[in-house]
Parts: structure tokens; C-alpha cells; sequence
């Protein structure tokens, strides 16, 4: 492919990025998606809603996250300097309620009166909630049985926020099948109710809209880091399940030819074993939840499910807009296994006392893997995209703690 | 008004005829491979001379994010049983052998032809003997994808409508369109609520402003009753859910099915007929 002018302009006006996005949802739905772009399409032209937005980013959020240099860590691999954006410091502990302030916002301008939401880690849950007690709207979020049971704690946080968690059963109880769940409840209550999607994928206008909401990351990266070290990072590295928090990372370093973009997928036991969650380096292009992206199917186009020790990253498919800067090659698309990750959040938790989420992890065992042999003078940023309390539990018992 | 001008097929002449003997249609789906691929085809190759008019075949999908839960089991049911797209279009040119007249759609989602490859599912759809499709996640702002190149192939390329598309969005989903319109009478999922005939009885009205093609109505249609009600006000009423769930109700407990599913099947075909070629008169 022909070097492009601009990497930032997508997608076109029908939600395409190169083949990949689109509108691939029911004609119940269809009449509901063009709402939401009108509202959409208006609402970010207009400097009142992003002074709400900020507004909200620095008082209740605290925003801006700091960008922080992790000095022992950068000593332990003696190579390149390893900056982390701390969005784990969020409240509610990760780059989730970016988006999801965003979405509320634009729901409430649309007059819809109840958020319905999927969760697979429960991250985007508790963040959904959370937005649906500060504004006082109903609240259900759509959860598969298996995530129920191995994130008890987010449950536990959601259900105090008021909402209401509906396991689901459909299909095999993960993430995608949450995702069904709620397009199907959207399906049947379409008047009233506004689909807060946790990530970059669905239906156009969503993969676009995330990304702007979460782009505040990368944007306050660039400033922090010239104030910093007077220059831009050489290298961006983030993890990637449906891929918002490296999108929101990537995104304002698109046309900064300079700056290395690497996004590290899920590899879960191994991408050879077919037991992984990889999309982009494992799957192929398909449809699926409103886009055609990269998904992890059978020969016959059956959705595969993914495998990966992290629920937030475990989704068979991955954020349009990541299709298609993977294929034009801006942006390198490399994965971690479970036990790189599980070695490096055990590394950060012991040299820097940071206990990070397990999808973090996996872009620090790429980091682990990189920095060493890099020259002193390059900085490498990192988006540690959330806090690992959920996480400790699980991982006391992989690691067979008391 | 647009007027009808996709694809001569079976199912442009079978409401033709339907139209000249003054009654509806009875549509029905069942999803290939259901319950197991063998009894899938067996009940499909009764389901004309039961009394089904127009034949829908679900294409099963691993994710059917606009069905209900008993078409849901039942595409998970077909896919553990091993069936396939290319399988599906087996049981189509089985059918065909004994009958050439009866129209045959086939249902689902776009992945797996996308996958399998637009060209050559159109190309063998139609030598099995396929009329028509409805994908249900293909909404006209992606006719390039299917819809446009089905027709080109000999196609029929039906189009839902739902309650949710005005006055404004219908004269944009009906262009393209050809063989019936299939209107969705629910705001939901399959098999779950049912509509008021009244209310369907003014949705098609609303939809015929926009086309002279057949209206058919689905979703949430269960019974004889239910079947005659639609048919006083559309073209054809189409069953599902109802069918699938004997089905699912005639298995033992490992989920093999029991003897006798194909009749009770069958049974439930012939009392829907009775309904539906009895209500207008």
C-alpha cells in the first residue's frame, strides 16, 4: 500500500476504514445507529459538550493521569527509558470510564433514559455503572456467566453502583456472547435506550466515537512527555483485547512518522496451540457485531472463542480501525503469552509497587522484551491501562499463594 | 411506489399463484441440520406437502444476535451435529430432486458467506436451487456487499422491515428489494412477544405506500390462530420459533431426538396451513 498523507482521517461517512467497519447490524437497530451518528456527528462540533467532557476528565476522573518514568524497572532491563501513562490511577482504575463519561453524555444530550452495557472483565462495567449512579439512570449490564464467576469482585462493585448484572448463558458465557445479549436487548427497546459499547469495535459510529473519547490518553501523552524530554516518544507500546486504551494511545501519534506504534495482543497459551485471543495475528477478516475486522473463527466462518488468563482481552475480535492500520502497516501488532504476562506483572508489582491489571501485563512482557536491547536514549511510553486489585485473586491462585 | 423488478424466481411465481387463488402464504423456517442433519432433511423434504408455501432454511451461525433463544439453541444444536453452509445447500438440491416448485430462502447472518465467498455462494446457492435470502445483518447501507450482486446472480434479495423504519427509511429499504418484504412485526428478537394484528394489519399498509411487492409477516407468530390473523392482513405469515421448539421438546435426556419429532413437526405445519389458507374465508 501507498504511503498515506494523513493516517487520522478515518473512517469515511459510512464508517469505513479502508474494507474494514461498516454497519453490519439488524434494520431494527439501523434506524437507532443513524441516531446516534446525527447525535454524534453534532455533539463533537460542538465546544460545550467537550467542555462538559473535560470538565468531568479533571474533576472526576483526575485527569490527567501522570506520565511516570519507571526507573527501576528501565535499570532492570538496562536499555531504553520506560515511561508509564498512568491511567490506572482513573477512578475506578482504569481507561474505561474515559469512554464511558463520553457515551453518557451524548445518551443524556439524546434524552435516552437507560444505559445498557457488556462487560467481560467487568472493567467496562463497574465504569458503566459508576456514570449511570452520578447521572442517576438505570443501569444493565450484560456479563457472560464464565466472567460472573472469575471477576467476582467488579460484580460485587457494579451491583453496590446500583446496576443490574444479567449473566449470560448464550452461546459460551464470554465476552462476545455478552455483546449479543445486549445488542438484543437494544433490539427490544429501542425508544428508550442508549448502548454504552466498553470498546472500539460495533457498528459505525462506535469505533470512531470511542476513540475520540479515549484519544484524551495520547493527547496528554504528547504534552507530558515534551514537557518531559522535550520530544516526542520513539516508542508507543499498549495492549490490545478490542483494542480502546492503544487507540486512544496510538491515535494522536498516527502521522508521527517518528513514533513506533506497537499494540501486544492476548497470545494465551500460545498463538500454535489455538488457545489465544489474538484477532490480528491469529484470525482473519470477517463480520461480526456490526463491523467486518479481524476475528478468530473456524474455516466455516463459526466464531471461535478466545483463550486468554485476562478476561478484559478475551474477545474474539479487535477495533476496526486496528484492521486496518495492521494491514496498511503503521501500526506493529505483536502478542504476549499468559505466563510473560504473569512474569511481568509480578516484575512491576515487585520493582515499581505498582500491582498492574493482567491486560497491562501483556504490553509490559512486550516492553520486558524490547527495552534490553535498545539504546539508552530511546524512550519507550507504555499505557498502564488499569489497576490489577481485580486481578489478585486470580492470580494468587496461578502462582498457588496462600 | 416502487415496482417490483428484481429477478423472475419460484417465489415471484408462487405469489403469483397464491394472489390468483385469493389466500396468503405460510412461510416456515427451520434451521438446517436441526437436530441432527439427517432428521433436518427429512422434515424439510415433508414440510411442502404439510402445507408450507415458501420455504425459509436457516443458515446456523455460532452468534445469531437478532434471534431468540430457541432459534439460538437450535443453531448451536445444528452446528454441534456438525452441519455447515455447504451442507445446508445439500439438503436444498435433496429437495429439489422431489420438488421443483416450492420456493426455498435461504436465512442467516453474513460471516459465514462472506467466508465461504459471495461469488461462489451465490453461484452454488443457485444451482442447489436457492430463490431467495435473508441476511439478517446486511441492512441496505451494505447492499454492495450481497444484495446487488444476489440479484445480478438470479436472486431474490428480501429485505426486513421493522417497526423502527418510518416513512422517511422505508422507500431506502424497499429499492432493492425483491420477492416479498419480509416485515419484522416486533421490536425484539425471534419468538419472543407477539404483535397485535391490528397493528400489522396498519404497518402493512404503511409498507404497501412504498412497494407492490408481497408483504410477509414475522415474528412472534405461534399458533393456527395467530398464523389466520396475520393472513387476513399479509401476504404470508411466517413461523418459526414455534416449529424449532418441537424440536427441542421431542429429545431424551442426552438431547438425541425422539421417535416421532418429524410428525409432530409436520403436524404443527399442517394445523398452521389449515389457519392460513382458511382466513379469508
Amino acid at each position: 500500500m501507498s504511503k498515506l498523507n494523513t493516517y487520522r482521517e478515518g473512517p469515511d461517512e459510512t464508517g469505513h476504514f479502508g474494507i474494514y467497519g461498516g454497519r453490519f447490524v439488524a434494520e431494527t437497530l439501523m434506524p437507532l445507529i443513524l441516531e446516534v451518528d446525527k447525535a454524534w456527528k453534532k455533539a463533537k462540533d460542538d465546544a460545550a459538550f467537550w467542555d462538559e467532557f473535560n470538565r468531568y476528565m479533571k474533576h472526576y476522573v483526575g485527569r490527567p493521569s501522570p506520565l511516570y518514568l519507571a526507573e527501576r524497572l528501565t535499570a532492570e532491563f538496562g536499555g531504553a527509558k520506560v515511561y508509564f501513562k498512568r491511567d490506572e490511577l482513573n477512578h475506578t482504575g482504569a481507561h474505561k470510564i474515559n469512554n464511558t463519561i463520553g457515551q453518557i453524555l451524548l445518551a443524556r444530550r439524546m434524552g435516552k433514559k437507560r444505559i445498557i452495557a457488556e462487560t467481560g472483565a467487568g472493567q467496562h462495567g463497574v465504569a458503566t455503572a459508576t456514570v449511570c449512579a452520578l447521572f442517576g439512570l438505570p443501569c444493565v449490564v450484560y456479563m457472560g456467566e464464565t466472567d460472573v464467576r472469575r471477576q467476582r469482585p467488579n460484580v460485587v462493585r457494579m451491583k453496590m453502583l446500583g446496576a443490574e448484572i444479567v449473566p449470560v448463558t448464550a452461546g459460551t458465557g464470554t465476552l462476545k456472547d455478552a455483546m449479543n445479549e445486549a445488542l438484543r436487548d437494544w433490539v427490544a427497546n429501542v425508544e428508550d435506550t442508549f448502548y454504552i459499547i466498553g470498546t472500539v469495535a460495533g457498528p459505525h459510529p462506535y469505533p470512531a466515537m470511542v476513540r475520540d473519547f479515549q484519544c484524551v490518553i495520547g493527547n496528554e501523552v504528547r504534552e507530558q512527555m515534551m514537557e518531559a524530554e522535550g520530544r516526542l516518544p520513539d516508542t508507543c507500546v499498549a495492549a490490545i483485547g478490542g483494542g480502546s486504551n492503544a487507540m486512544g494511545l496510538f491515535h494522536p501519534f498516527l502521522d508521527d512518522e517518528g513514533v513506533r506504534l506497537i499494540g501486544v495482543e492476548a497470545a494465551g497459551h500460545g498463538i500454535e496451540t489455538g488457545e489465544h485471543c489474538a484477532s490480528l495475528n491469529g484470525g482473519r477478516p470477517g463480520v461480526l457485531h456490526g463491523n467486518r475486522t479481524y476475528l478468530l473463527q473456524t474455516e466455516d466462518g463459526q466464531i471461535l472463542d478466545g483463550h486468554s488468563i485476562s478476561a478484559g482481552l478475551d474477545y474474539p475480535g479487535i477495533g476496526p480501525e486496528h484492521s486496518w492500520l495492521r494491514d496498511t502497516g503503521r501500526v506493529d501488532y505483536v502478542y504476549a503469552t499468559d505466563d510473560e504476562a504473569l512474569a511481568a506483572f509480578q516484575l512491576c508489582t515487585r520493582k515499581e509497587g505498582i500491582i498492574p491489571a493482567l491486560e497491562p501485563s501483556h504490553a509490559l512482557a512486550h516492553v520486558a522484551k524490547i527495552a534490553p536491547d535498545l539504546p539508552k536514549d530511546h524512550i519507550i511510553c507504555m499505557n498502564m491501562c488499569g489497576r490489577g486489585d481485580k486481578d489478585v485473586d486470580a492470580v494468587a491462585g496461578y502462582l498457588g499463594m496462600d | 411506489m416502487t415496482t417490483q423488478t428484481g429477478p423472475e424466481t419460484r417465489i415471484t411465481r408462487k405469489f403469483a399463484q397464491l394472489k390468483a387463488e385469493g389466500r396468503a402464504g405460510l412461510v416456515t423456517f427451520l434451521t438446517a441440520g436441526d437436530p441432527t442433519p439427517q432428521l433436518s432433511e427429512d422434515i424439510i423434504l415433508g414440510i411442502a406437502e404439510a402445507g408450507a408455501d415458501l420455504i425459509e432454511i436457516g443458515m446456523p451461525f455460532s452468534d445469531p444476535m437478532a434471534d431468540g433463544p430457541a432459534i439460538q439453541a437450535s443453531s448451536l444444536r445444528a452446528l454441534k451435529a456438525g452441519m455447515t453452509l455447504p451442507k445446508a445447500l445439500g439438503i436444498v438440491r435433496s429437495f429439489r430432486k422431489r420438488d421443483d416448485n416450492t420456493p426455498i430462502v435461504l436465512m442467516g447472518y453474513y460471516n459465514p458467506i462472506y467466508i465461504y465467498g459471495v461469488d461462489r455462494f451465490l453461484a452454488d446457492a443457485r444451482e442447489a436451487g436457492v430463490d431467495g435470502l435473508i441476511v439478517v445483518d446486511l441492512p441496505p447501507e451494505e447492499e454492495g456487499e450481497l444484495c446487488l450482486p444476489a440479484i445480478a446472480a438470479g436472486l431474490n434479495f428480501i429485505y426486513l422491515t421493522a417497526p423502527t423504519t418510518d416513512d422517511a427509511r422505508l422507500p431506502k429499504v424497499v429499492r432493492h428489494a425483491s420477492g416479498f418484504v419480509y416485515y419484522v412485526s416486533i421490536t425484539g428478537i425471534t419468538g419472543t412477544r407477539s404483535a397485535d394484528a391490528a397493528d400489522v394489519a396498519a404497518s402493512v399498509a404503511r409498507i404497501r405506500k412504498y412497494t407492490d411487492l408481497p408483504v410477509g409477516v414475522g415474528f412472534g407468530i405461534r399458533t393456527p390462530d395467530q398464523a389466520a390473523a396475520i393472513a387476513k392482513v399479509a401476504d404470508a405469515a411466517v413461523v418459526g420459533s414455534a416449529l424449532v421448539d418441537v424440536i427441542a421438546e421431542n429429545r431424551d435426556a442426552a438431547g438425541a431426538p425422539l421417535p416421532g419429532t418429524r410428525d409432530k413437526v409436520l403436524d404443527l405445519v399442517k394445523a398452521l396451513a389449515g389457519g392460513v389458507r382458511g382466513a379469508r374465508s
